[in-house]
């Protein structure tokens, strides 16, 4: 199974929303809330070039934003 | 191509709702969406939503999924309507993915974040300019930011980020702000505010992120040195796929009490109307009334 990282805050809809995602293809992720670690938010922010949440790493590979076609590709999720 | 007898562009509480009672009347229809929950999923407590007490965005997006799950319901997700036209007694939507031809259309679409309009508002989107305070605020944490817009979302966000940022700014064009009184007091309590009334926003510039803004008050121009702007300046409507439709000078698309609008077999519900009160219970049981509007325009065929 890849390696998945998920960056969020307790507050944002598609943070959630890329969550429930994940758990519902019983996907195993690590859940970072950069509202309370401010070194993985600044990290998120040096990594990705941008300050929005969420962003997800699979394997390396970050995606912004809960863009369900890339994750999807990324995963090898079938439609 | 894809063809249904109603074609339901929306899934926030209208096209929801719409598609529930489509779903019973047993309608041949489709639902497009770029996402469901619409504005809705973004509140954070919603208190006036009959029969919850209190419910977020998030946990009544859920709700929603749920119900329209129990219906078998043909949801194209995610999915934008870019154009409406009438062809050969049909409507055809254009959509990024696919077209679509129906005998009725719901527009159900909603509004949008109004955007300022102002040099390095595109350029800065995400690195430091945001228009979702409740989702990108924490990573303002320590930093300057700079709240634009004087009504309750603005005020809203200024609270919120008053306990993550060391300093926020208030830049509200308006002499006075429109928020609800009681946000207005508690704006008066933290100690790291400054409010800025007359005050509108030139331009945002930085380099490979925001570094500043400079707003213009009475012909007197300002910079503030701030690495986040949210933008709380107020929703637009979703109409511009609309053209055909006759709209307000909001660009909000008419309706009459039935949720007509002035083409035979297009109706419309919840904020991409000209419907007085924008709420989630009003665009839902707007939806509601689209739907049954749309089953009888169906049935007299």
């Amino acid at each position: 199974m890849k390696k998945i990282k998920v960056y969020s805050t307790p507050t944002c809809p598609y943070c959630i929303r890329l969550k429930q995602f994940l758990k519902e293809n019983n996907l195993i992720f690590e859940d970072i809330d950069v509202a309370a670690d401010r070194a993985a938010a600044d990290e998120v922010v040096r990594r990705t070039g941008q300050m929005g949440v969420p962003v997800i790493d699979i394997e390396g590979e970050l995606i912004i934003g809960f863009d369900r076609e890339r994750i999807k590709q990324a995963l090898g999720i079938a439609a | 191509m894809t063809e249904a007898d109603l074609l339901i562009i929306g899934g926030g509480p209208a096209g929801v709702t719409a598609a529930i009672y489509a779903a019973r009347k047993g309608l041949d229809f489709l639902m497009i969406s770029r996402d469901i929950g619409g504005q809705a999923a973004w509140s954070a407590g919603i208190e006036n939503y009959t029969g919850c007490q209190v419910v977020s965005g998030t946990e009544l997006t859920a709700q929603f999924e749920a119900h329209l799950k129990k219906f078998n319901i043909r949801l194209r997700q995610p999915e934008t309507a870019l154009s409406l036209a009438r062809e050969d007694g049909r409507f055809v939507v254009r959509g990024e993915k696919d077209t679509y031809r129906a005998l009725a259309v719901i527009a159900a679409t909603g509004k949008r974040s109004r955007e300022l309009g102002v040099p390095g508002e595109k350029e800065f989107l995400n690195r430091g300019l945001t228009y979702c305070a409740v989702c990108d605020g924490p990573l303002f944490a320590a930093k300057d930011v700079a709240i634009i817009g004087g009504g309750n979302s603005a005020l809203d966000a200024a609270l919120q980020m008053s306990r993550i940022a060391s300093k926020v700014y208030v830049v509200d064009s308006a002499p006075v702000f429109t928020a609800d009184n009681i946000l207005q007091d508690r704006l008066r309590g933290p100690g790291n505010m400054e409010v800025l009334h007359n005050t509108s926003v030139s331009v945002i510039h930085g380099g490979r992120f925001v570094e500043g803004i400079r707003v213009s008050r009475g012909g007197e121009e300002i910079d503030l040195p701030v690495q986040g702007v949210f933008v709380e300046i107020g929703l637009v409507p979703n109409s511009d796929f609309a053209v055909i439709a006759g709209r307000n000078g909001k660009g909000e698309i008419r309706v009459n009490c039935a949720n007509e609008t002035d083409i035979p077999g297009l109706f419309a519900a919840g904020d991409v109307t000209d419907v007085p009160e924008k709420q989630i219970i009003i665009a839902a049981g707007d939806g509601a009334k689209a739907a049954l509007s749309a089953a009888k325009y169906l049935t007299a065929l």
